[in-house]
């Protein structure tokens, strides 16, 4: 029976020759993530539970990116737990203050989800690797629970709707994000909902991996179980790099059933924002430059690797941000941190009127590191704009691209990068 | 397995921002969470809400991150069931696995209106309106949730295997 790629990879992991959409299965965990804030729940169900022992050590990953370093005593409490739990259960990549980055930036970077791979994190941005051509999906804390105690999880098989990808990005205006946001907007945040989003085509060549992990990471914002990208020539070389285990490619077959299949002309994708409050009310930027932002927030596990921070610097090099605006640029992991610093990134944000944090996922959830007032309004590179997400309940956030973000925050208004003076 | 109660109605993409704010994120104390349940989007829902009461919304409930106090904090607030038009598929097994009950009913989510007397039938997934004299029929679960659900969570379903 003829199969999309995430039913293959779950039929494999289930021990199957083959699934079809709808059917429960029982699957294989080859990694199994949490996070500062969803591990201590985990943590509490593991033990309440009685068990002793985790089924892989290696194949477990902790990473206290959310409130680390610690926002407050509770978060300092919960990290310490997670803390002394890696090490009883000599947990191999516990990923803590001064290693750590934001989970999703992190995982690829250290060549810990290959294609192929069927992962699971308690954490709803884990649909994040599909870029890598693994089944990857966010889970609660008990699903992680259990995870790490057995290595299994129980999934219904996803039917999944392919976005067939032609053209090519008009580079440098347009990314990854744009490509999201817009498809989002067409489809709606429920448009894929229990389904995969499958991403293939000809345009895919012009995408690079950051573009893919930041697609990717938004299918939850379309609903999605998970995201995933056919793997060529620009996954196996990000991979390669990285990864030393072995790990098998899927294809899906080629007569696989789709429930839909839309053919997206990556030449037409406009810079692009999702306005209050909700992912699918997108604009063209062009639409907005009556917004004026009192934060501009450059980074997250939607955008903040090295080239969403290169297409910030580019716009932002020799440039000052805007009066009355304040603007937040978080590299998501240590490599990337330095990577910035080498490439002379950070003088030039700091230079233009920025500041520089230290990785965490802060502000993106309403954390810390940038909480917004009343009525205030943030540009955003982050991944959800929900009432309440980034501080006050009637704060505002548009979400958008890093160039967008950028040449907003030397605009003071909302601009298209191609608008900028 | 029954429940009743008096309905807290709400519309479509009610985000676990809104269930519960990543500003208490810093506790999984299920009490203190409870008491901030839908605070975003209805400031006196923690103090209102009476065991048994039934929340109902529309499309895509629960949307947005994985976190489980969302589901934990509507269970611990009193909550016997969430009714909805459609879940938001973590937030659908989140509530599952710790045995939160929720039904997707298109039709008791456009009829059911806010302080409702409501019962449900679990076994059968009908949904009876006293308010409104009327009944809906949700799909009740299928055996492979029922079995988590009688195990009182996933957890414990997996110890019994």
């Amino acid at each position: 029976m003829a199969m999309t790629m995430t039913q293959k990879i779950l039929a494999a992991h289930a021990g199957l020759d083959s699934v079809r959409a709808g059917q429960l299965i029982m699957a294989k965990l080859d990694m199994v993530l949490g996070n500062d804030i969803t591990s201590p729940v985990a943590i509490n169900e593991f033990k309440k539970n009685g068990f002793d022992s985790v089924f892989d050590k290696e194949k477990i990953s902790l990473v206290m990116d959310h409130f680390a370093p610690n926002k407050d005593i509770k978060a300092a409490e919960q990290c310490k737990q997670c803390r002394i739990f890696a090490k009883n259960f000599s947990i191999k990549n516990y990923y803590d203050v001064g290693e750590m980055g934001i989970e999703h930036a992190l995982l690829p970077e250290k060549g810990l989800v290959a294609p192929g791979e069927a992962v699971i994190g308690a954490d709803s941005h884990t649909c994040t690797y599909g870029a890598l051509g693994a089944f990857s999906t966010g889970v609660g804390s008990t699903d992680m629970a259990a995870g790490m105690a057995t290595g299994e999880a129980w999934f219904k098989v996803p039917s999944a709707i392919k976005f067939e990808l032609v053209g090519e990005l008009r580079r440098p205006f347009v990314s990854g994000k744009d490509v999201i946001l817009h498809i989002i907007g067409m489809i709606g945040v429920d448009g894929a909902l229990y389904k995969s989003m499958e991403f293939t085509g000809s345009g895919l060549k012009s995408l690079t991996m950051d573009d893919r992990l930041c697609m990717a990471n938004m299918a939850i914002e379309a609903g999605a179980k998970n995201g995933i990208f056919e793997v060529d020539e620009v996954t196996l070389a990000y991979v390669n790099e990285r990864v030393t285990r072995d790990f098998k490619v899927y294809r899906a077959d080629d007569d696989a059933e789709y429930d839909e299949v839309y053919t997206i002309d990556l030449s037409k994708i406009e810079p692009t924002v999702a306005c209050p409050h909700l992912p699918e009310n997108t604009k063209e930027a062009r639409e907005l430059s009556s917004i004026i932002p009192d934060q501009v927030v450059i980074g997250s596990c939607t955008n903040g690797r090295l080239s969403d921070m290169k297409a910030a610097a580019e716009i932002l090099r020799g440039r000052h941000i805007a009066e009355g605006i304040r603007c937040i640029v978080i590299p998501a992991t240590q490599k990337i941190y330095k990577d910035c610093i080498a490439l002379g990134y950070i003088d030039t944000f700091i230079d233009a009127g920025c500041v520089v944090s230290t990785p965490t996922c802060g502000p993106c959830l309403g954390g810390y590191m940038g909480i917004l007032a009343a009525d205030e309004i943030a540009v955003a590179t982050t991944n959800r704009n929900f009432v309440g997400r980034m501080g006050h309940v009637t704060s505002k956030i548009y979400l958008a691209s890093p160039e967008v973000a950028a040449a907003s925050a030397v605009m003071g208004r909302i601009c298209d990068p191609r608008d900028i003076k | 397995m029954n429940t009743k109660g008096y309905v807290h109605k709400y519309g479509d993409n009610v985000d676990t921002d809104v269930i519960i704010p990543a500003r208490y994120l810093n506790t999984s104390d299920a009490k203190e969470l409870a008491a901030h349940c839908m605070e975003d989007i209805d400031k006196d829902f923690a103090a209102r809400v009476k065991a048994g009461d039934i929340i109902v919304g529309g499309a895509n409930f629960g949307c947005g991150s994985s976190r489980e106090h969302a589901p934990l904090a509507i269970k611990t607030s009193g909550v016997s069931c969430v009714i909805a038009k459609t879940f938001a598929r973590i937030f659908f097994r989140n509530s599952i696995n710790i045995g939160l009950a929720i039904l997707e009913c298109p039709e008791a989510s456009e009829k059911i209106e806010n302080g409702d007397e409501v019962s449900i039938d679990f076994d059968t997934g009908v949904i009876t309106n006293h308010t409104k004299n009327e009944t809906y029929k949700a799909e009740p679960f299928p055996d492979f949730v029922k079995n988590i659900i009688k195990s009182d969570g996933l957890l414990n379903s997996i110890k019994n295997r």
